[in-house]
């Protein structure tokens, strides 16, 4: 039996759900234009397509992939009005943070001394505070900063690779004091590392408090047997860093003895750099455990400086022999034993694979071409793991310009809010309702518990209740709902192209989606919404324009990019 | 107010000490409040929760040795476990589970899991939700491919649903499963002409996950909008505690009173990766299990009699590390705990082998060994409660026979 004709209609089969059948043919320039607006910035702005081929599309990109050298003054200047982005972590937590503790030390004294509710102790306290000096002010405000940018910033490149590499090294808000530390995450340690070496943005990451807190690394120590010899006493256990604190003052722990946590050992490994089937033990996982024992946050009071930044506490680090990936490290050994270990990590091939293929899965194809994510991942270990030179060689690819990526992929719910307001041309004035949408829509910001991250996937995106949710964000801000965000269609259309339904439509569709939309799609709206009224009415009038507008925002075509 | 069968079924029991009387649930089953259909409700704690902080091996010094700080006591001190066969108990904030465990409605099953060596979340609850552990290659999860056997004619679009923001792998497939949040924000907020408009549109062109997902979006949005379900208050005096499990089930229980055609529910629960500061009677853990127990008791209390034809079980990754860690908490380990609770369950046992806790006895010398598949019991509930024809695509490759099931439904 002649298994050729099956498996030849097998592969083709596969070609088709991997969004992947090599076409003769070629984008023309209208739709390079919004391909490049599509994945490349968070979709266009009205007429921005006109704009960026009349540029040229190549040098358009080209200014993207430096975007130190586009001025962005307008909306540095509105996250700049935000007072949390100037402050340390030392800060924040000072000013954000201690009226939580004192009200919940007061409340724990009070309930002591009578009959009173603590929780209603701590309530009453907290209604004290003035409404800019709560908790929720920094997460507020970082949400804000990132929708403001996303939406408004003509960095647009330089805001999709922050979402990139945020979600790569995910830390979660919702875990303890992790909301007061992501401000300084996002903008001391992400930002600046974005287009540099890899391992530059690893290690930064490994030295972020916030990311030492939300994957535990900050409390792991040596276990007492192999603690430095003169360091063995009791009582210092209280000076480590912030996440023992809490844990020590409490009478059950005082005097007792911490130990390692391999948490971070573990998903540095699996998730930030060689991927789970790279060929790592147990045994290694625990061992660099034990490397970066002493990775850990400072505190005010170690004297060194403000508190809640990195600190490498040598009394905490493991003194014994170890052996992690066969690399072996001689007892008596500090800090540079776990900056070895990321600078191994970081060049290691399975890393530069990983990281390749997450940008491709990206930028190009769910199921991005094994030959590509090959010579990305090339790209990145000749050139040192350089981020810039890697994303250019995801998007110089032919791959990136296949007709086949075209509008292949489904948007993310950050890169459908998103591009729903540029595409209104929105005026924000309170991002709120749209960090509410993107909960519903099922990816709030800093929200993702596990380490993973969000999944870069439709089939995870999309789901009934989500869809939902996206057609009836569409139609709320298209027809200005949206207290805060505020966007007038009916201004999109050039005058005179408003005066007859067909046309109106056809205006609308180029200038929200600045393309076309397919003819079923019109023909739908026409005939719903258009057409519906009887003959002997107006025959149309621009109040119908916010209901199309909405139709077409939350059409199957404005879904993908 | 108390459902008052249940009362004084409980209430009777206890005065026999329980031990002859079957499930309370068994005899309310086919109610004519539920028209005879059955409904799985399958939780997920997500992050792993410590299997052995929830049943508690008290009978085992060996606990008490790997965990100085975070152990639950023996039974009879305070914050002691609650004593369930001599040997086990249930962790103190579990009190609100001990009635249907004692009424014979609730089963455990003890060092079950998924046999895949892996410690990690991701891979480990991708290797559960697929069903095929160790396979990394399957598309759809097995809940779907457990719901897409059943041939029955007109299908509900409403038969498989998950109360959360997107489509948890367990029930991703061609089943169509329908994730939501909110019963009563589901549907287009709008005329009716701009819903119809969305339906077409979607309806004409779109191939692929799109398309399919709004087909069944607007019908479910139908039925939904019809049944009307969030306008049922919770029953029996039954009070959901808040937080994100009480709220799923409430809803859970709404669609199931509706008579929507929920075959399969689904929710999950995170919170449980505990690896500092865990607790032991009391703490982290102590918190969410309290949250959690209630948040079941709350829905078994609001269903009432319909509960005869509900199984609720409940799932975790893997379990966690025997020894707790230097900082009072566990690492990843490998075998956990699971509940069943609900009509046709053989409760008021903990099943599965014990594979004991001294050193020689761990799974790589740090875990709970398992000694039940985790598809067994799954594969004795699919049939049972959901009458799966065949398991053969449920759980590929794997074998199902009756033999190996553990006998927890009647």
């Amino acid at each position: 039996m002649n298994h050729a004709p099956k498996l030849l209609a097998g592969l083709i089969a596969l070609a088709f759900l991997t969004g992947f059948t090599t076409s003769d043919s070629k984008l023309n320039d209208r739709q390079r234009a919004l391909h490049a607006l599509n994945r490349l910035a968070f979709g266009p702005r009205p007429g921005e397509v006109d704009v960026i081929m009349k540029t040229g599309v190549d040098t358009w990109i080209e200014q993207q992939l430096h975007p130190e050298g586009i001025p962005d003054r307008a909306v540095e200047a509105r996250v700049a009005a935000l007072p949390t982005m100037m402050l340390s972590n030392a800060q924040i937590v000072k000013t954000y943070y201690e009226p939580v503790l004192l009200a919940r030390k007061q409340a724990n004294a009070e309930a002591k001394n009578g009959d009173v509710d603590k929780k209603d102790v701590r309530r009453e306290l907290m209604r004290d505070v003035p409404a800019n000096q709560r908790p929720q002010v920094v997460m507020n405000e970082l949400v804000a900063q990132r929708i403001l940018r996303a939406a408004e910033s003509d960095r647009q490149l330089n805001e999709v690779m922050v979402d990139f590499w945020m979600n790569h090294f995910n830390v979660f808000s919702g875990k303890g004091i992790d909301r007061f530390l992501l401000t300084s995450y996002e903008r001391d340690v992400i930002r600046p590392h974005i287009w540099g070496r890899f391992e530059d943005l690893l290690m930064a990451t490994a030295k972020s408090p916030a990311m030492l807190f939300y994957l535990d690394n900050a409390r792991s120590m040596a276990a007492p047997e192999n603690r430095p010899a003169m360091q063995q006493q009791r009582g210092f256990g209280g000076r480590f860093g912030f996440g023992r604190r809490a844990m020590m003052q409490r009478p059950q722990f005082q005097g007792k003895e911490g130990g390692l946590n391999e948490n971070y050992a573990r998903e540095i490994m699996e998730l930030h750099t060689l991927g789970v089937d790279a060929g790592y033990t147990q045994k290694d996982v625990t061992e660099l455990a034990r490397v970066l024992t002493g990775w850990s946050i400072s505190r005010e009071r170690d004297g060194s400086g403000e508190g809640a930044a990195f600190v490498f506490r040598p009394q905490m680090h493991d003194a014994g022999t170890k052996t992690v990936l066969g690399i072996r490290f001689a007892p008596g050994g500090g800090i540079e034993e776990g900056e070895r270990m990321i600078h191994v990590l970081a060049h290691q091939p399975a890393t530069a694979h990983r990281i390749a293929y997450k940008l491709c899965q990206r930028l190009v194809a769910d199921e991005p071409p094994p030959a590509l994510v090959d010579r990305v991942a090339k790209k990145f270990l000749a050139t040192d793991g350089d981020l810039r030179q890697t994303v250019r060689a995801v998007i110089e690819s032919p791959e990136f310009w296949d007709p086949a990526s075209y509008r292949a992929k489904v948007k993310s719910p950050f890169e459908y809010t998103i591009s729903a307001v540029r595409a209104v041309n929105a005026q924000i004035t309170d991002p709120a309702p749209i960090a509410r949408a993107l909960q519903q829509i099922g990816e709030p910001l800093y929200g993702a518990q596990p380490p993973t991250g969000y999944s870069d996937k439709a089939d995870v995106w999309i789901n009934t209740g989500a869809l939902m949710n996206r057609l009836n964000f569409a139609l709320s801000l298209a027809s200005n709902k949206l207290p805060g965000v505020h966007g007038d269609v009916v201004a999109l259309i050039p005058a005179g192209q408003a005066a007859d339904a067909s046309h109106s439509v056809e205006a609308l569709a180029l200038a929200l989606t600045g393309g076309n939309l397919t003819e079923e799609t019109r023909n739908t709206i026409k005939s719903r919404i258009v057409e519906r009224k009887a003959p002997s009415e107006d025959p149309w009038d621009n109040t119908q324009l916010p209901t199309v507008a909405g139709l077409i925002l939350g059409s199957p075509e404005f879904q993908r990019q | 107010m108390i459902d008052r069968r249940i009362f004084l079924k409980s209430s009777g029991l206890a005065l026999v000490g329980g031990s002859l009387l079957p499930n309370v649930f068994v005899k309310m089953a086919n109610a004519a409040t539920t028209k005879g259909s059955k409904t799985l409700v399958a939780i997920f704690q997500r992050g792993a929760v410590d299997g052995l902080n929830v049943i508690v091996p008290f009978g085992e010094k060996a606990y008490y040795d790997a965990r100085p700080t975070i152990a639950v006591p023996r039974p009879g001190v305070e914050g002691g476990a609650i004593d369930l066969d001599g040997f086990f108990g249930l962790h103190p904030s579990l009190a609100s589970l001990t009635p249907y465990f004692k009424d014979h409605s609730a089963a455990f099953v003890h060092a079950v899991g998924s046999p895949d060596a892996t410690r990690s979340h991701f891979d480990a609850q991708d290797f559960m939700e697929s069903g095929t552990p160790g396979v990394k290659s399957t598309e759809d999860g097995f809940l779907s491919r457990a719901v897409g056997m059943k041939k029955e004619t007109p299908v509900s679009p409403l038969r498989a649903v998950a109360l959360s923001p997107a489509l948890p792998r367990i029930l991703a497939g061609s089943a169509g499963a329908v994730a939501m949040t909110n019963l009563s924000q589901f549907g287009i907020r709008g005329a009716a002409n701009v819903s119809s408009g969305f339906e077409s549109m979607y309806a004409e062109a779109v191939a692929g996950t799109l398309g399919g997902t709004a087909k069944e979006s607007f019908e479910a949005a139908r039925i939904l909008k019809s049944a009307d379900p969030q306008k049922l208050q919770p029953e029996n005096g039954a009070v959901y505690p808040n937080g994100p499990l009480g709220n799923s089930l409430r809803q859970i229980a709404q669609l199931i009173k509706s008579n929507v055609g929920l075959e399969v529910a689904f929710a999950d629960v995170s919170g449980w990766d505990t690896h500092a500061g865990e607790g032991g009677a009391q703490g982290q853990l102590a918190n969410n299990l309290r949250n959690f127990s209630d948040a079941i008791a709350a829905f078994t209390r609001d269903l009432g009699s319909r509960m005869g034809d509900v199984v609720l079980v409940t799932m975790s990754e893997f379990g966690r590390t025997v020894r707790e860690n230097g900082n009072r908490g566990t690492d990843h380990g490998h075998a956990n705990v699971m509940l069943l609770l609900g009509g046709g369950v053989k409760g008021g046992k903990v099943y599965g082998k014990w594979p004991g806790l001294s050193s020689q006895q761990l799974y790589e010398n740090r875990d709970l060994a398992i000694t039940t598949d985790f598809r067994d019991v799954f594969s004795e509930l699919l049939t049972k409660q959901l009458a799966v024809p065949s398991l053969k695509s449920v759980f590929p490759g794997y074998d199902t026979s009756p033999s190996k099931w553990k006998g927890i439904l009647a």
